[in-house]
């Protein structure tokens, strides 16, 4: 039976995913909530519409420990468990993914490439700083014509004397416009992916924003020039030494993703719940019509499946025992899910739920980014088939 | 300087709450839970104090187990201390008796605690326990100055505002406007995991027997159908809605 516990604000949480949370997570998980409820929600559908990042926000999300939360301490890290990260990503996507996104990236993609492969300086320049939220990260992988397929990307770095030499241009760069600290990729003359740490304000670099998406609006993307951008040695990250590094930190951020995406899509069921149960049509509520029911079964069935898979995957990556295929399988379907729930939901609404007013709509037109970015649906169907036929149908 | 936080842990008031079995209390297992939330102003204004002057501040909550939830929150918030109270306790005088006796230990200079709880809204305890220690007292406060062993409170009254000057130790209760809380943040809440409460316990003896008792709880009926005036201009459907608040509502 239907209890109502499953549907507190917090939820909706049909099976009790809660109890499995440790008290720390939960406690995360409802900070984050509040943050979000008190910070966000009054403003999102407005600066969604004017295509405005919410800058403000990153030094406050930064005091609350919001990013690189799993580092180690002394890099202004919390050590907090995956889960734990995982309901973060949660409770800032089920206020908006482009929040979600600019948190991944910092934390995920810059920090997560800075700590990885960067040197002990370079982590304690950088890290401290960029968990207060005093330095804005981004991450320039995708070119205009390398997406799904990096490995052919076209920038270029050249050796010479003691620095590096930098040519080429980035496309779709989340938190490029804003980004104090640029993790950049680029092919040397060995056709060996290198990673580099680009301060703004070097010279030839710059970074345009991409001024015409009707998709992340709450977010900034960018495109990254680089015209002879030159960059000491010490600047380079010297354990970057392949495509695998860039797509080790992919990993660590699609993760992010997984718990995100159900954030959303219970931000989408909550409303449509709401919605349907108050809008009366033909003398009742359409929450008493078999197909608005079926629409709400449904919406709660995605968003159920999408939790437990995302609680799982977090208690695999916790014991270490994960496999980025296995990331890969959740980020394809609890983004697809969610962005079918958000699809659902805005239907339920009627004309309401095209509007900036309501959420559904504002869910659905980010999540269609959130289905392409970070490997899009087709390469991660592709990466699992590859994975359980031992057949390569990517290349 | 010890300034003593008095923290109860509440249904979520966005929440939807069930009855216990014998109508008693509310069913605290299913329910979210979370901070008072005129106790969390109470904690941040706690913390801006030690911040100022530098105290330890501890939060103290009378419950079972699971209200140590509430005290690992105001851990995580940044407070310093924090001890549970378990006693016989049921109704305010008895409540206030523990909560009083748990202060003589700590041996504060300054209570702070909510003026009224969410959920039973009776707004008792924080008068009861500066009544039990015979200290000064201030309700609802919405600005407060500690300097040395002095302090000001100002408070809200028709019109205008009352200053009301103190000398410590002193229990004074928040109202709505004296701050902003503070979220807890990350490493608040990992170093909260970690940190010992100190268990207080009171029998009988100290809180002795209760003054009142709830016979029983009810919950709000549910709402009605509403009622959709149709085939008026606008002058009568007014004139109808009056009528019907006068004389079936009997609300004006
Ligand atoms: C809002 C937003 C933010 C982003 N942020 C970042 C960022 O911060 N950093 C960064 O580096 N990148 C970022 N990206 C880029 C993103 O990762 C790419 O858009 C994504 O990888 C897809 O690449 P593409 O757009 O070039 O599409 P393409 O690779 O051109 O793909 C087009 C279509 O073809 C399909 N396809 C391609 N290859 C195959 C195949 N072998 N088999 C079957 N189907 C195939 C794809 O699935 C897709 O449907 C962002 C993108 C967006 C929209």
């Amino acid at each position: 039976m239907w209890s109502w516990v499953a549907l507190t604000a917090i939820g909706p949480d049909y099976f009790d995913v809660d109890s499995l949370l440790t008290e720390e997570e939960r406690a995360v998980r409802q900070m984050v909530h509040d943050f979000v409820a008190a910070e966000v929600m009054p403003t999102v559908g407005e600066d969604w519409l004017k295509g405005r990042f919410p800058i403000e926000l990153v030094r406050k999300m930064g005091g609350l420990g919001l990013f690189g939360p799993t580092l180690p301490e002394e890099y202004g890290g919390a050590g907090i468990s995956q889960v734990a990260y995982g309901m973060i990503m949660q409770e800032l996507e089920r206020g908006d993914s482009g929040l979600r996104s600019f948190a991944s990236v910092q934390s995920g993609l810059a920090m997560h490439a800075i700590y990885r492969y960067g040197t002990e300086e370079q982590r304690r320049t950088y890290l401290p700083r960029m968990a207060k939220g005093e330095l804005i990260g981004c991450f320039g992988l995708t070119e205009p014509d390398a997406g799904s397929d990096p490995g052919t990307m076209r920038t270029r770095c050249r050796r010479v004397g003691d620095h590096w030499v930098l040519n080429g241009e980035k496309r779709w760069i989340t938190s490029s416009p804003i980004a104090d600290v640029m993790v950049i990729w680029a092919l040397d003359e060995e056709e060996k992916v290198r990673g580099f740490i680009a301060p703004k304000g070097t010279k030839g670099l710059s970074a345009p924003a991409i001024e015409t998406k009707i998709s992340m609006r709450y977010s900034a993307t960018g495109d990254i020039v680089l015209e002879d951008v030159e960059l000491p040695e010490e600047l380079r990250l010297p354990e970057a030494k392949s495509l695998a590094a860039p797509l080790t930190c992919l990993t660590q951020a699609r993760f992010g993703i997984a718990f995100g995406a159900v954030g959303a899509a219970m931000d989408c069921f909550n409303e449509a719940l709401d919605y349907a149960q108050n809008r009366i049509a033909f003398h009742k509520p359409i929450a008493q019509t078999q197909l608005m029911q079926q629409a709400l079964v449904d919406m709660l069935s995605l968003t159920t499946r999408s939790q437990l898979m995302a609680l799982r995957l977090g208690q695999l990556k916790q014991e270490d025992r994960f496999n980025y295929t296995q990331v890969s399988l959740a980020k394809r379907d609890n983004v697809r899910a969610a962005l079918q729930t958000a699809r659902m939901a805005r239907e339920l609404l009627g004309g309401n739920g095209i509007t900036t007013e309501y959420r559904a709509m504002r869910h659905m037109a980010n999540l269609e980014s959130v289905d392409t970015y970070e490997g899009t649906y087709e390469i991660h169907t592709l990466i699992v088939g590859r994975d359980i036929t031992g057949l390569n149908a990517l290349g | 300087m010890q300034v003593v936080v008095l923290v109860k842990q509440v249904a979520d008031t966005a929440a939807r709450i069930k009855l216990a079995d014998g109508k008693q209390d509310i069913d605290r297992q299913s329910a979210s839970l979370i901070v008072n939330p005129y106790d969390e102003m109470a904690i941040e204004e706690a913390l801006r104090i030690k911040e100022k002057h530098g105290a330890t501040v501890w939060a103290v909550t009378l419950g079972e187990a699971k209200a140590e939830e509430a005290l690992r929150t105001a851990l995580a918030m940044g407070v310093d201390e924090a001890a549970r109270v378990s006693a016989p306790a049921s109704d305010a005088l008895t409540v206030a008796r523990a909560l009083a006796q748990a202060v003589r230990e700590i041996s504060a200079d300054i209570v702070i605690a909510g003026r009224s709880a969410a959920d039973d809204e009776q707004g008792q305890v924080g008068t009861l326990v500066a009544t039990l220690l015979d200290w000064p007292h201030v309700t609802e406060v919405t600005k407060l100055e500690i300097s040395g062993s002095e302090g000001v409170a100002e408070r809200e009254v028709e019109g205008g505002v009352e200053i009301l000057d103190f000398s410590l130790p002193v229990v004074v209760t928040t109202q709505e406007g004296l701050n902003t809380p503070r979220y807890a943040s990350l490493p608040g809440i990992m170093k909260a995991k970690r940190k010992e409460i100190r268990q207080i316990a009171l029998g009988e003896d100290v809180v002795g027997q209760p003054v009142l008792a709830v016979r029983s709880l009810e919950l709000p009926p549910p709402r009605g159908q509403g009622r959709i005036l149709t085939d008026l201009d606008p002058a009568q459907a007014a004139k109808e809605i009056v009528r019907i608040l006068h004389e079936e509502a009997k609300l004006i």
